[in-house]
This record gives C-alpha cells, sequence and structure tokens, in this order.
C-alpha cells in the first residue's frame, strides 16, 4: 500500500523502473543550474520523488538508512528537458500506421492533442531516456491548418500516466510551410492566425461567431489555452516573419509566445528581447536551405543570447529517433562562443522555464522532482554517456531494443552453436 | 594533363570516323580541369598526428612541399622560406573523405528547382552522371570545408534500382564541375536496395516489391553482359579486318546505360550501392557474383553489424551513420555501436553523412561512434578512429594512392584542428588542400563565400 501510493505520487504505472529507497549520490561534479552553480564534490540526497539536500559533500548529512551512491570522478546533472519533440508519436516516420505526428484527414485542428498519440512504450521513448532526457515536450504538426493541435510535458521513464497530461501550449506553422498550408501567402497564413484567436475570444465572451472558420472544438480548445495563458510555440525562420510575430504579440496582448527555428533571429535578437519572446532554435541550422533561412548561422544561439534572448535549444530536424542528441547540438554553441552553463541550461532548466514548470524540474535544489543523470564525463562531450538515469526519484533500466540488439550481435559469452535468435 | 589532352582529342576524332570503342571511365569526356591552388612550403610543427591509418604520434612535425606531404617526424628541419605554423596542443589529420553526399545535386537553398540528385522517370538509369546535376555555387561545399572535408563523393540519390555515375571532387570551390573532379578518381556507380525503389515505381509501373528490385538488377546486368560481348565480337572483327575487305563490321549503337554498367563488368567503375537489410546486402553479394562484378561499398548498411564477417570475407566496405535510423522500416535495427562492430570484425568501416548539416561534423559522427563502442567493451583508438573518416574511404574510393593518410609523398590534402578533434570544443583552423591554405579559421580572406551567398545577410561572415 505504502508502495501504491509512491508510485501515484509519482504520477506514472511503473512496471519497468527499479524501485530505489532513499538515496543519495556522492562525491560527483554537481551541475546544479541555479546561477550557473557547479559543486566539484557535491552530494545529492533524494527521498521518494523529491529532491531533499543538495550542497557540497563536506556539509551534507546523509540521513540514517539511505543507499549510497558513489558518484566520484562522475557528473550529476538534472536529467535533460527537450523542448520540442515527437517522441512516442511516432515508431517509424515512413510507416503511417505507425505514424501519429500530423493528421491531414482530420477535421480538427486546435483540438488534437498530442499526448493522445504519445506511446510511453515506444522504443524512441526507452533510447531517448538512455542519453539522458528525462523529460519532454510532444507536439503534434500541422498539415491542414496552421495549428497542430496542443502539445503535452512527459517523462521518459516508459510508464503510464495515472491521469491524462494537460495541453500545455499550442503549436502552429508560420513561415513558408504556414503559408502553403493557410492558402499560399503569409498574408494568408497571419489572417487565419488573428482571426482564430479573435472566434476564440468571441467564444469566450459567450457569442458564437456568425460565419465559424473552425469547428467548435478547435475554438474552444483555442478558447481555452488562452484562458489557461498557454504559450503558443510558434515555427519561424526569417526575420520579417520573427517581426510579424513581434506585432502579433503586441496585439494579442497576454498570449505568451515562444519561437521555434528563428535561424534569423539573431537580426531581429534586440527587439526578440524587447517583445520577450523566447526561442527554441537548432545550432545546427547554419545553411540556407530556403529563401527563409539565408541569414542561417552557427552564430545564432550566441548572439540571441548575448542579447538577451532566453534560449533553449534541440534537434529540429530529426525530432523523433535522434532527440537524444540534444546534448551535441547543445555542446556545438560552445566553439561559437556560449558559455557552458547557458548551453547546458538550453536543454535542461530553461525548456523547464519556458513551459512554467522550472519548480518542479531543470534544477537540483531541495523540493525538485528528483529527475537526475551520472555522466561519465562532461554531458555536453561527444564521448560521454549516461551511466545513470533516475526519473522522479526511480532508477531506471538502461536497457532498450537496441542495446539488447547490440549484445546479441556482440556474441557476449553466447553459445555460438545456435543461431543468433536463440542469443 | 597532356595524355588527357589528346585522349579527348583522339576521342572526338575516332567518334567521327565512327572506330571508337564505347567510353569507359578512364577516357571519358568531360575531363578534370582541376589544378591545385598555389601552395607555400609549410611545416605544421609539433603537433598530435593521426596519420589516418591508424596511428597516432605526439609531438609531430608534417613538412608540405609542392603541395604533397614531403616529410612527417619529429624535429624535422626545414630549410629557410618555409612557413612554420606552430601546432603545439593542436592535431594534424589528413581531410576527411564523405564517401556519401549530394552537395550540387540536392544543393541549398533545397527549392524545387534544385531538386538534380534522382532522375526519377525509371528504376533504372546508370546512364546518367551526377556531375551533370552538380551545382558548384552550393553554399554546403564551402560549409563542409570549415568541417575538415578534403574530397567527396558526390552521388545520385537512392530513388532508382540503378542511379546513375557518381563522381569524386576535391572540395575546391570552383565555377565548374570540372574544376573539381578529382584527377584520376573512378568513377561510382550508385545503386539501391529496399524500400526506395519500390516506393517510387510501386504504382509507376514497378519495381513494386523486393522480387522486383531484384528481376530489374538481374535484366539489366543480363544486357549489359550481352552489350560487352556485342562490343567484343565487334572489336574482334574489326581487329580481324582489312581496309580492301568490301564489307567492314558494322559498329554497334552505343548505349550510354550500358556503357557505364560494362565499366562496373570491367572493373572500372565502382559500385556503392544504398542498402540497409543484412540479409538484403547477402543477396547482392551473390548477385554481383552471378554477374562477375564486385561491390566496393554498402552505404547506410544499419544492420551491418549482423553480418560484419560476411562484409569482411567479401571485401566491402559498410559506410555508415553513428546514430541515425528509425526513419522506415528497414532502419528500425540501427543501433549505436555499428560502426565500431564492423571495425572491430575487422572490416572496413567507413563514416558517412548523407547529409549536407551532417557532412559539416563527420568528426564528431566518428567520435560518437567510438565512444559508443568503448562503452560496449570495443577496444579502438582515436587513431584507428580516424581511419573510418580518411583511408577506409579513399580505399573504398579508388582514391588510397593520392590521398587518405598523412603518408610521405600523398597529396597534402591536411586539417590542422585547434584541439582533439574527438571533443566537441574543437573546430578544423586550417584546411588544406594540395597543400593550398583553403580554410583559415582566423582569416576571413581564405573563408570561402558562393555567390549565392554574396550580399545575403551575414554577408562574408563565417556560418
Amino acid at each position: 500500500m505504502i508502495r501504491l501510493l509512491a508510485v501515484l505520487a509519482a504520477f506514472t504505472l511503473s512496471p519497468t523502473a527499479i524501485f530505489a529507497a532513499d538515496f543519495a549520490i556522492t562525491g560527483g561534479k554537481v551541475v546544479t543550474n541555479q546561477n550557473g552553480q557547479i559543486i566539484e564534490n557535491g552530494t545529492v540526497v533524494i527521498k521518494g520523488n523529491r529532491i531533499v539536500e543538495v550542497g557540497p559533500s563536506s556539509s551534507v548529512t546523509i540521513p540514517a538508512g539511505f543507499e549510497t551512491i558513489d558518484a566520484k570522478g562522475k557528473w550529476v546533472t538534472p536529467g535533460l528537458f527537450v523542448p520540442f519533440s515527437r517522441v512516442g508519436m511516432v515508431e517509424i516516420a515512413l510507416e503511417k500506421t505507425t505514424n501519429d505526428t500530423r493528421a491531414k484527414e482530420s477535421p480538427f485542428s486546435v483540438a488534437l492533442q498530442a499526448i493522445d498519440s504519445f506511446n510511453p512504450k515506444s522504443e524512441n521513448v526507452a533510447i531517448t531516456r538512455l542519453e539522458g532526457v528525462t523529460r519532454m515536450a510532444i507536439l503534434p504538426d500541422a498539415s491542414h491548418t496552421i495549428f497542430g493541435g496542443r502539445g503535452a510535458l512527459v517523462d521518459t521513464s516508459g510508464d503510464f500516466m495515472v491521469e491524462r497530461a494537460a495541453p500545455a501550449f499550442v503549436f502552429i506553422q508560420m513561415g513558408e510551410y504556414g503559408a502553403s498550408i493557410a492558402g499560399g501567402s503569409r498574408s494568408a497564413s497571419w489572417t487565419w492566425l488573428r482571426q482564430a484567436v479573435a472566434e476564440a475570444r468571441a467564444w469566450r465572451r459567450g457569442r458564437e461567431p456568425a460565419e465559424p472558420l473552425m469547428l467548435t472544438a478547435d475554438a474552444l480548445a483555442l478558447q481555452q489555452a488562452l484562458r489557461d495563458d498557454l504559450p503558443f510555440l510558434v515555427h519561424v525562420e526569417r526575420a520579417s516573419d520573427l517581426m510579424n510575430l513581434i506585432h502579433f504579440k503586441q496585439e494579442m496582448d497576454g498570449i505568451d509566445i515562444i519561437a521555434v527555428g528563428a535561424t534569423e533571429g539573431w537580426m531581429v535578437a534586440e527587439q526578440l528581447k524587447e517583445a520577450e519572446i523566447s526561442v527554441i532554435l537548432d545550432p545546427h541550422d547554419n545553411l540556407p536551405q530556403g529563401f527563409e533561412n539565408l541569414g542561417a548561422t552557427m552564430y545564432n544561439a550566441k548572439r540571441l543570447h548575448d542579447a538577451g534572448v532566453t534560449i533553449a535549444i534541440a534537434d529540429l530536424h530529426d525530432e523523433a529517433f535522434n532527440a537524444r542528441l540534444a546534448p551535441q547540438h547543445a555542446g556545438n554553441t560552445l566553439a561559437t562562443g556560449l558559455d557552458w552553463n547557458t548551453a547546458f541550461a538550453a536543454i535542461s532548466s530553461v525548456p523547464a522555464q519556458m513551459f512554467g514548470v522550472d519548480d518542479q524540474y531543470g534544477q537540483l535544489a531541495a523540493g525538485m522532482e528528483a529527475d537526475l543523470v551520472i555522466w561519465d564525463g562532461d554531458p555536453l562531450e561527444l564521448m560521454s554517456a549516461p551511466d545513470m538515469v533516475y526519473i522522479s526519484g526511480e532508477k531506471q533500466q538502461m536497457q532498450s531494443r537496441q542495446t539488447l540488439l547490440r549484445d546479441r550481435y556482440m556474441d557476449k559469452g553466447a553459445d555460438q552453436t545456435l543461431p543468433y535468435a536463440y542469443r | 594533363m597532356g595524355s588527357r589532352l589528346v585522349g579527348t582529342f583522339v576521342l572526338g576524332l575516332g567518334l567521327s570516323l565512327g572506330v571508337v570503342s564505347p567510353i569507359w571511365a578512364d577516357d571519358a569526356p568531360y575531363p578534370s580541369t582541376y589544378q591545385p591552388l598555389p601552395s607555400t612550403s609549410v611545416l605544421l610543427q609539433n603537433g598530435t598526428l593521426l596519420d589516418g591509418l591508424g596511428g597516432q604520434t605526439a609531438n609531430a612535425d608534417l613538412l608540405i612541399n609542392d603541395g604533397k606531404i614531403s616529410a612527417v617526424g619529429p624535429n624535422l628541419s626545414v630549410p629557410e622560406g618555409t612557413r612554420i605554423i606552430d601546432a603545439t596542443g593542436k592535431w594534424i589529420t589528413p581531410g576527411i573523405i564523405d564517401i556519401h553526399s549530394h552537395l550540387g545535386v540536392y544543393p541549398a537553398p533545397g527549392v524545387q528547382a534544385h531538386n538534380d540528385g534522382n532522375e526519377v522517370t525509371n528504376p533504372v538509369t546508370a546512364e546518367v552522371w551526377s556531375e551533370h546535376g552538380i551545382w558548384p555555387q552550393d553554399p554546403g561545399f564551402n560549409r563542409a570545408r570549415t568541417g575538415g572535408i578534403t574530397s567527396l563523393l558526390v552521388l545520385p540519390g537512392s530513388a532508382n534500382l540503378f542511379g546513375g555515375r557518381g563522381v569524386v571532387l576535391k572540395n575546391v570551390p570552383s565555377r565548374t564541375v570540372q574544376g573539381m573532379k578529382f584527377p584520376g578518381a573512378p568513377y561510382a556507380l550508385k545503386m539501391a536496395c529496399g524500400e526506395n525503389p519500390k516506393r517510387v515505381y510501386g504504382e509507376k509501373g514497378g519495381p513494386g516489391s523486393r522480387m522486383g528490385n531484384f528481376s530489374g538488377y538481374r535484366k539489366t546486368w543480363i544486357k549489359a553482359v550481352a552489350y560487352r560481348e556485342k562490343w567484343a565480337k565487334y572489336k574482334k572483327e574489326l581487329a580481324k579486318a582489312k581496309p580492301e575487305d568490301e564489307k567492314q563490321p558494322s559498329e554497334p549503337d552505343r548505349d550510354l546505360q550500358m556503357e557505364t554498367l560494362v565499366g562496373v563488368l570491367n572493373g572500372d567503375i565502382r559500385v556503392n550501392m544504398h542498402c540497409y537489410r543484412a540479409d538484403e546486402m547477402a543477396q547482392v553479394i551473390d548477385l554481383s557474383k552471378e554477374f562477375g562484378y564486385k561491390v566496393s561499398t554498402f552505404h547506410h548498411a544499419i544492420e551491418a553489424y549482423k553480418i560484419s564477417d560476411l562484409l569482411k570475407e567479401n571485401g566491402i566496405c559498410a559506410a555508415m551513420w553513428a546514430d541515425w535510423g528509425g526513419f522506415k522500416m528497414e532502419a528500425y535495427d540501427s543501433i549505436r555501436e555499428n560502426i565500431p562492430m564492423v571495425h572491430h570484425a575487422g572490416g572496413c568501416a567507413i563514416v558517412h553523412s548523407d547529409s549536407e548539416v551532417g557532412i559539416q561534423r563527420l568528426y564528431q559522427e566518428a567520435a560518437k561512434a567510438l565512444a559508443d563502442g568503448r562503452k560496449a567493451g570495443l577496444d579502438i583508438s582515436k587513431g584507428q578512429a580516424w581511419r573510418w573518416l580518411s583511408s577506409n574511404p579513399a580505399n573504398a574510393m579508388g582514391i588510397g594512392d593520392q590521398t587518405g593518410s598523412l603518408t610521405v609523398g600523398k597529396d597534402a590534402d591536411i586539417v590542422l584542428w585547434d584541439g582533439d578533434p574527438f571533443s566537441i570544443r574543437t573546430r578544423a583552423e586550417l584546411v588544406l588542400i594540395d597543400g593550398a591554405l583553403l580554410y583559415d579559421k582566423n582569416d576571413r580572406n581564405r573563408q570561402a563565400v558562393s555567390d549565392f551567398e554574396l550580399g545575403q545577410p551575414g554577408n562574408g561572415e563565417e556560418k
């Protein structure tokens, strides 16, 4: 019964995770993500699903009966938080039956919820967890209107949630792609967006629009999102589109906006800062892949940060299978002059802050959810990897279908007289 | 150069007289006009050197003269006038060679007008050549150079069973493709297994299945064998015929498609085949034996780790990603240890990009693969891992005698890294191709800008 309560507290049903007792991780290089504080020889104490104390090993007293995990020579960090992904919504992109990332034939748009497509048992969830990611924002892509639908925040434990995760944001495609689905021009996509918000607000005032653009379910979903102050995640690349976004935010007083992509963000960095629009970007985007990315440069992250814009980092082009590569994408900003703490925060504490859950995730501090990773080296380095991942205080299986395939074909101690299928 | 010009001249003349044989790789038209760019004598002094053959040496010097590597060793003494570059704390490696690129044929910007990488009109298009679709102004070439890429194989895409000829380039800025063509490099033939051809042609007359793919390969090779015999017979008759004979042997019609395939059968053109699944690679090995040709390299080879013994036995390289996969059924069994497992089994492992983004960081892909291999217990050195980036692809592409390792006499295709290239903080500082300094991280005048990017946002800045 006690165990059951603990499980409920963590909001997951957990058949796969290895239950941990209360424990402490000692002696590691502890990245707290609190004002860039890194403790060279630190101890983190975990009770249940919460962190209860973090500090230098010399000053932390580990309560009696707590298991001790030696992390000497290792790094201990908050679990990574991927701010943009479709992990668990697709198994194999080209196989329609396994791909729930978009719904071209659906009549609905804003009403769609990513969480309904999320499968915690997906292979992609496991391989993402193995690389140190513990939380993710998942989102549906747009297809027949500029609205993809509403995204959610999930963990990578592979466990089913006890409650359906509430919508966390609205995803909107603007720019070239948005223009093409809105009818063929940017004028069309911006008109669509403004009209949609106007309709949702009309519903909120109890007035049903005379000539509705959206289905009732979509308008009500958007109305609810506005009421709950959910952020709009808007994909735009070109500097002029970002300016449109800034103007939109000014008009629509009170909508929190996060720009996604923003390869030309550096060109309007001051304005973005002024408008308090934060950005999710991919530092690997440095080619003029289209006429909306002519200004693409590896220095985008550094320049935006220098201007005071809040940035989060993700692989924006392989957001299911390789959402796990977030550390490499973040790490590559170091050679452009970004500091380590900012780069690491961009894949951990900043996403938590963007989605308003920084009181629970993204930092190692008393009271935070116990999502931690023990790494064999600097987590932003190419040759480092997690030794252990904890989600809500539970030690995770460091195993996936990929590692099983590897072990099978590495012939470790197997009977070689039988086919691989028996190994 | 002289002999090449003469060869071209004779070829042109021969055609008009109707006595020339079909063109194979060695006397092909559209010849390379590549000339090494001006260089000076340079000594890279006191760096950590990876020779590209498996070795790592600390405190090494490397001397470049006349565009070639002229000496490697500790404490080299050099003639006056040699430019000396302090490489203390830096790493010296052979330039990286990407065996799978679509730069130029799928250039940036990726607008519709730039789709020149797949001739999606027939599953058999061995007659098309990637070089005829390459746009040398693709900014991707310059970006790739900042990542240490000195040579690359530009292939047609994988929509077709026989996609066409691929071409090896030196990664130099040029107004023409001919100005980039690697002199003397053999051509490649791109072929494709599995899902792509059947997906593209399933509703356009086939192939619609893997069975159809194989019948397509076999029917085509049967034609190629017959074509080769027809020309052999003609040549034999021509040799026997006397000028006074009334009936002269008549020359068979030329067939561009068959010319490329006969180039393969003759061993002049190297087969590079897009293939994911282990069982399918095994089928292709038998296909090659049926018709008497050799597969040089399987590309993508997601399941190479399952048949590393078979690949080794048949002398076939596997060009792989470090951690891509999952995007289609045949990529489902991707594992992060694929590259080190093929290497560990004694096979020829290659890191490839197939991406204008990935090509900028192939060394990082090698680092990730190396780390995953080590974590799984495979003891592989950094020196060995660099083979995946240089000598292995060079040998697979048929340019291993000229480039791919830091060996005296080879082309000075070299990268000086500002640190350990297996670290995320490290960047290429200098890139030399045939001894010419074509990229300097600290000198704007040695950072090429394509016509397309001139006057665009961030004009002239390093991107």
